[in-house]
């Protein structure tokens, strides 16, 4: 025979069997018990009997809590439950609450055969395995016939009208306490070995089990007899075919362990070999008193590593026993009580989040991991409210709102996040699902929210947190979006949602990271920095984005969407025809320049001035800025530079998505076309598939567009390879960037000029340089080859008409890119409500409409736009697949 | 004729002798006909007092034809078993539209329309069947909402099978062949569908084969609720389904492993409908049918699996490739029932070998 294959059920998780678990749950303290359950699982329970039968209880209600506890455990839900109850009420309500295929102990014959039948087909209907006492009409069976004679009858009741198969069924033949002192229990023990051996020879495939505890039970007090009691009680019923039994696994000891004068009269009784064998067994009981496993318990290791460590490891694990102590420690050495929160604390929490991303951990054991950090953080609240009073600062701590967003109904994930960041100490407002947009910029402006983290798993989701984005953007706020769920990618982030809002959009990919995300954007000195590195990141994987094939809304019913312009009346220019000015100076250029994009050409990618003060860059960034500084003042000063710029105002008219340039105000003649590109992305309902077309009025009514081409200047060029020459590399490239952001100083100056003068729809306009870079002025200024007009091409026909070789110095390269390299050329649209916007993906009738227009072949229009394409030019229309997005 | 008799049984017939084909992604092909909210609304929910769009199931009422039309293209392409269009037809789910009443209307009519869809191709040698969607629901029996209250949970088993209850219920009286529990990210919900439609069968109801059909949700390869595959199948293994399978979440070719794994522990028929590979960074799928095809071939080859079809992003022309890539394949031959008592946590837990009655000492 083999203990090989033998089941511990765990049996301290029982109020009718422990008094210190009783005593937890009369209390009402779940915490403690559900650690009884964890020391009985790592003891090596294999299957947890859990039973709530006191008269005192409301045992249904103490069933389900203690089942839904340790279902968040999963060190203990791993393993299956063994639901224990005499009342069949409490059993159907624990059946409610595990998702695992457990087993219902017990229900028998005591009330006859239809009640039998009834409760175990529900038991049956439940999924669980079923523990059979042998009891019946008359009570409990005692001899060995009796019990045998129960369990068949039960058995064939099971197999034949009730569903069960063999296997599932488990007979308990009542385990009953011997040596008592009475002579008729003497032959208990026999009983039980004798009856298990009979249904396993007799009922194939039935199991049996039996709580251990009560055969001890005349020993109450003295451990180390019992001990050896229930181990030489189970090396001979195991021998007889017992599959199980309800044990404390922690107190089992070795049957060969057991002294030899002890396991001697210990087995005496049990097989009932002597008539004094319970005397003699009294008769030694105290000698062993003091021995046993109780007394060989210590502390786990871990215990000993480092207070780090310690913390580390409770997260990881989901400890708190210690951790308020362990956090203590970690505070008195640390400078403040936030640094432990965003050092041991978070860098536990980050291996929570790698174990969760690489699938060592899953979701119970993170949402216990987030436990523990409560527990950790609860105790240095007090710590560090302290300090706030101390250092005057009153500040709330972080709200975060959470919401599903408008038309998705997923909501775990959310709450699993909303959760961790409450127990983060964070107060969450969460708003549910199918949230519209407007409900969630209204609400984060009444409760004055920290960050927005908005959830979605479902595809159009994504287009709904472009929108809260947008909106955002349009409703003025500037707190952090977080986007996270599913179907949300750090990609689509960085390509979709970010550039509709400029105070951080950060995608988080589980509810671990959003800790360290929300704490970093909450935090007044590390989000720029934060911000910063995400939006570098961003920046990146934009620029690697690749070309897939995807639906395109056709482009006749993008035509039918089109910006309406409105009853805008345009102004009539101050000047039309060509403005090529004269007197631009350096010095007037510098208080137009942006500074951000410079750094960024540093690879330095912060916004400026913040970066001045980043206390990892701040010192190379404000060396930088002075040499900048310095070197623009010798710009200035010995003339190095000729910036040159030529602008023009048209009479111009949209004719579906091209504009005609008139060659005078009797709009007759026509003397040049653009052609636009229309969006052809599926827009919600009131948003336009945008063309920069639509800013211009059809004709009929008189309007006008401007053009303009700028350089700082050919020298540039010259001056760059004579550092170069000298070895200088860092002014080379120093003068380089400046020239660029000369050159974007200038088109900026140039649009100002217009605005207010030579068009002049704008004539008290008067905005500081901030307003400027903030793009905060009416009109744009978009650029061939840039989101809005991606067709480089286009700028020949700019060219022409401004005559920009001769006006400006400039040339166009065979690949229509401008020379000297520091320049900007582009349109001027007046209209009001005109903004900047990307074509985004082009499908394949819109190209060929386009290359129709334009006349030239669709194949070179592809080659033009290929960026833009929704489609692989190489994989004819006919083949293309049929693509869900 | 041949197959005459129910169609339970002409069902059986066919699953012994080849491996039948599922459909593809409702949802997905809906999103391709970019239904706006009025049309979600139709007429007749003009005035509804809740925004409706993204309520698909809403839609077998509003726009019965596109539903159809997606029906037949997936018969079209190949498919023996169509799924209706009832993911979210149960009270609970539909109470985030106010729509809870109209549950037994959705679900009679989704079974309608995929009826009449069925049986307008349906031949005597190549008969069609149709499977009644029950989804997981929008929420979760096993997991708590509330971090500070690990005990609490925003549903009951007894409110998740009353809901699931009603659906199957309409389902069955709206003529399907066959119950389909799927997307099961928690196995107590699922267990609460299985007692519900166990219940049906006692009020008389004749209850036809049940499909069950799992999520693994990521590379931990565990439910949501943190099982593993083995630990699913023995916590519904009890209601002795027609197969057993997964769903959703997985690409085929993550999905296989996991595939495996039940198939070496269930005796059902095992089902596969993986998702078009994992959602790309803009939440699109992007497998090719050739490619989706090439994995549920091999697992054909394998003698994985009794029935395949697609999940998101799955288009007809990936049901067509599917079939063409199984047709003439073996179907998987179901195992006998193991002997031996099988228990679950989050773990599957199995009295070892050797505890049979010939081996008691």
């Amino acid at each position: 025979m083999s203990t090989g294959s033998f089941i511990n059920i765990g049996e301290r998780t029982n109020v009718t069997g422990s008094a210190r678990f009783k005593k937890l749950i009369m209390e009402g303290d779940y915490a403690t018990a559900v650690e009884v359950a964890r020391q009985q699982v790592e003891s090596g329970a294999q299957i947890l009997d859990v039973n709530m039968d006191e008269g005192l209880l409301d045992s249904e209600a103490a069933m389900r809590t203690y089942l839904n506890l340790i279902a968040s455990e999963p060190d203990i839900s791993r393993v299956p439950v063994m639901i224990d109850s005499s009342k069949f009420e409490v059993i159907e309500a624990g059946l409610k609450c595990v998702q695992g295929r457990s087993v219902v102990n017990s229900i028998s014959l005591k009330e006859g055969e239809a009640a039998f039948l009834e409760q175990a087909r529900i038991v049956r209907r439940f999924g669980a395995a079923v523990v059979v006492m042998a009891f019946d009409e008359h009570g409990q069976a005692e001899t060995a016939q009796h019990k045998f004679e129960i369990c068949e009858r039960a058995y064939n009741l099971l197999t034949r009208d009730a569903g069960f198969d063999p296997w599932e069924i488990i007979f308990d033949p009542n385990i009953f306490a011997v040596a008592t002192g009475i002579e008729d229990h003497n032959d208990y023990a026999v009983a039980f070995f004798d009856a298990t051996r009979m249904i396993k020879e007799r009922l194939p495939h039935a199991l049996v089990s039996g709580g251990l505890s009560n055969v001890s039970f005349s020993f109450r007090g003295n451990n180390p007899v019992r001990e050896a009691m229930h181990s030489a009680f189970l090396y001979h019923a195991i021998r007889a075919g017992l599959d199980m039994a309800i044990l404390n696994a922690g107190q089992i000891t070795v049957y060969d362990d057991i002294p030899e004068e002890l396991r001697e009269r210990v087995e005496d009784v049990l097989l009932n070999r002597r008539d004094d064998s319970t005397d003699r067994l009294l008769a030694i009981a105290d000698k062993y008193r003091d021995s046993g496993e109780a007394q060989k318990k210590s502390d786990p290791k871990w215990r000993e590593a480092s207070v780090e460590e310690r913390l580390s490891h409770a997260l990881v694990h989901g400890i708190t026993d210690h951790v308020i102590d362990d956090t203590e420690e970690a505070r008195q050495k640390a400078e403040r009580p936030l640094h432990v929160i965003e050092g041991p604390l978070m860098d536990g929490m980050n291996i929570v989040g790698e174990l969760f991303g690489e699938g060592k951990m899953f979701l119970p054991q993170v949402v216990k991991s987030a436990r523990v950090m409560k527990t950790a953080v609860g105790h240095l609240i007090p710590f560090m409210e302290a300090e706030k009073k101390a250092a005057g600062d009153t500040s709330a701590k972080g709200k975060i709102l959470m919401a599903t967003v408008k038309g998705d109904v997923h909501d775990i994930g959310k709450n699993i996040v909303g959760v961790v960041l409450a127990c983060n100490n964070y107060d969450v407002v969460d708003m549910g699902v199918m949230v519209p947009t407007e409900d969630i910029i209204a609400r984060a402006r009444e409760e004055k929210v920290d960050a927005i983290g908005l959830s979605g798993l479902i595809t159009p989701s994504l287009d709904r947190m472009v929108e809260v984005a947008s909106e955002m953007t349009r409703a003025g706020l500037d707190i952090p979006l977080l986007i996270g769920g599913a179907t949300t990618s750090k990609k689509h982030t960085a390509i979709k949602i970010a550039p509709a809002y400029k105070h951080g959009v950060v995608h988080v990919d589980d509810a671990s990271k959003a800790v360290g995300a929300v704490s970093k954007l909450l935090s007044k000195e590390r989000k720029p920095q934060y911000l910063a590195e995400v939006s570098d990141e961003y920046a990146r994987l934009a620029g690697g984005m690749t070309t897939r094939e995807r639906p395109t809304t056709p482009i006749a019913a993008a035509r039918a969407n089109a910006f309406d312009p409105g009853d805008h009346v345009p102004e009539r220019p101050a000047r039309t025809g060509m403005i090529v000015p004269e007197d631009i100076t350096i010095a007037e250029l510098r208080d137009y320049i942006d500074w951000s994009p410079f750094f960024w050409t540093w690879e330095m990618r912060q916004t400026f001035p913040a970066i001045l003060d980043d206390p990892e860059k701040g010192e190379t960034a404000r060396e930088l800025y002075g040499h900048a500084q310095a070197m623009l003042d010798r710009i200035e000063a010995e003339d190095w530079f000729a910036p040159r710029a030529a602008l023009a105002i048209w009479p111009a008219n949209r004719d579906g998505d091209d504009l005609i340039v008139w060659a005078d105000e009797d709009r007759a003649t026509e003397r040049a076309r653009f052609h636009m590109l229309r969006q052809q992305a599926d827009k919600r309902a009131g948003r336009a598939n945008m063309c920069l077309s639509d800013f211009v009025m059809p004709v009929g009514t008189p309007d006008w567009i401007g053009g303009f081409a700028v350089t700082s200047g050919p020298e540039v060029h010259e001056i760059s390879d004579r550092f170069k020459a000298e070895g200088n590399d860092y002014d080379s490239i120093l003068v380089q960037s400046l020239a660029d952001r000369l050159a974007e100083a200038l088109a900026e100056l140039m649009h100002a000029r217009l605005r207010r003068e030579y068009w002049g729809y704008a004539p008290d306009e008067a905005v500081p340089n901030e307003a400027l870079i903030r793009e905060d002025y009416r009109g744009i200024r978009p650029a061939p080859g840039y989101p809005a007009c991606p067709d480089h091409t286009e700028k020949r026909t700019l060219f022409e008409l401004l005559d920009a070789q001769r006006t400006t110095g400039l040339k166009l390269t065979e690949s229509c890119a401008m020379w000297p390299a520091a320049a900007v050329s582009g349109f001027y649209f007046a209209h009001p409500d005109a903004a900047y916007f990307g074509i985004g993906r082009i499908g394949r009738d819109q190209v060929a409409d386009y290359a129709a227009r334009k006349g030239i072949p669709v194949s070179e229009a592809e080659t033009w736009l290929a960026p833009n394409l929704a489609y692989d030019p190489a994989v004819p229309a006919k083949d293309a697949l049929r693509r869900s997005a | 004729m041949p197959d005459t008799g129910t169609p339970a049984t002409s069902l059986e017939a066919h699953a012994t002798r080849r491996i039948l084909v599922l459909d593809g992604a409702m949802g997905t092909m809906i999103q391709a006909e970019k239904p706006d909210e009025a049309a979600y609304r139709g007429s007749r929910f003009a005035q509804h007092n809740s925004d409706v769009a993204g309520n698909n199931e809403l839609l077998c009422l509003t726009q019965p034809d596109m539903i159809r039309g997606i029906h037949k293209a997936f018969l079209d392409a190949g498919a023996d078993i169509l799924s209706t269009n009832t993911f979210s037809a149960t009270r609970i789910s539909q109470a985030d539209y106010g729509m809870e009443d109209l549950v037994p209307e959705m679900n009679r009519e989704a079974a309608r329309l995929a009826r009449e869809a069925a049986e307008a191709v349906a031949t005597p040698d190549r008969p069609r069947w149709v499977a009644g969607a029950l989804g997981p629901t929008n929420r979760t029996a096993s997991i708590s909402p509330d971090v500070n209250d690990p005990g609490f949970r925003n549903v009951t088993f007894d409110d998740l099978a009353a809901a699931y209850g009603e659906a199957a219920r309409a389902l069955i009286a709206g003529g399907v062949d066959l119950l389909l529990v799927e997307t099961i990210f928690d196995t107590l919900n699922a267990k609460a569908a299985l007692y519900a439609i166990e219940g049906l069968r006692d009020e008389g109801v004749a209850v036809p084969p049940i499909m069950i059909s799992g999520t693994i949700t990521d590379r931990s390869g565990r439910t949501l609720t943190g099982q593993t595959p083995e630990a699913f199948w023995a916590s519904v293994s009890h209601a002795r389904p027609f197969s057993v399978g997964l769903n959703c979440a997985l690409g085929a070719g993550e999905m296989r492993p996991h595939i495996r794994a039940l198939a070496g522990i269930a005796d059902a028929r095992i089902s596969a409908y993986p998702n078009a590979g994992l959602p790309n960074e803009m939440g699109g799928y992007d497998e090719t049918p050739d490619e989706t095809a090439a994995h549920l071939g091999e697992w054909a080859e394998a003698g994985l699996v009794n029935l395949v079809g697609g999940c998101c992003g799955t288009t007809p022309e990936h049901i067509r490739a599917i079939a063409a890539a199984v047709e003439g394949k073996a179907p998987r031959p179901i195992p006998d029932r193991a002997a031996r008592l099988r228990l679950s946590g989050l773990e599957l837990f199995e009295k070892g070998a050797g505890a049979g009655a010939g081996e008691a000492a």
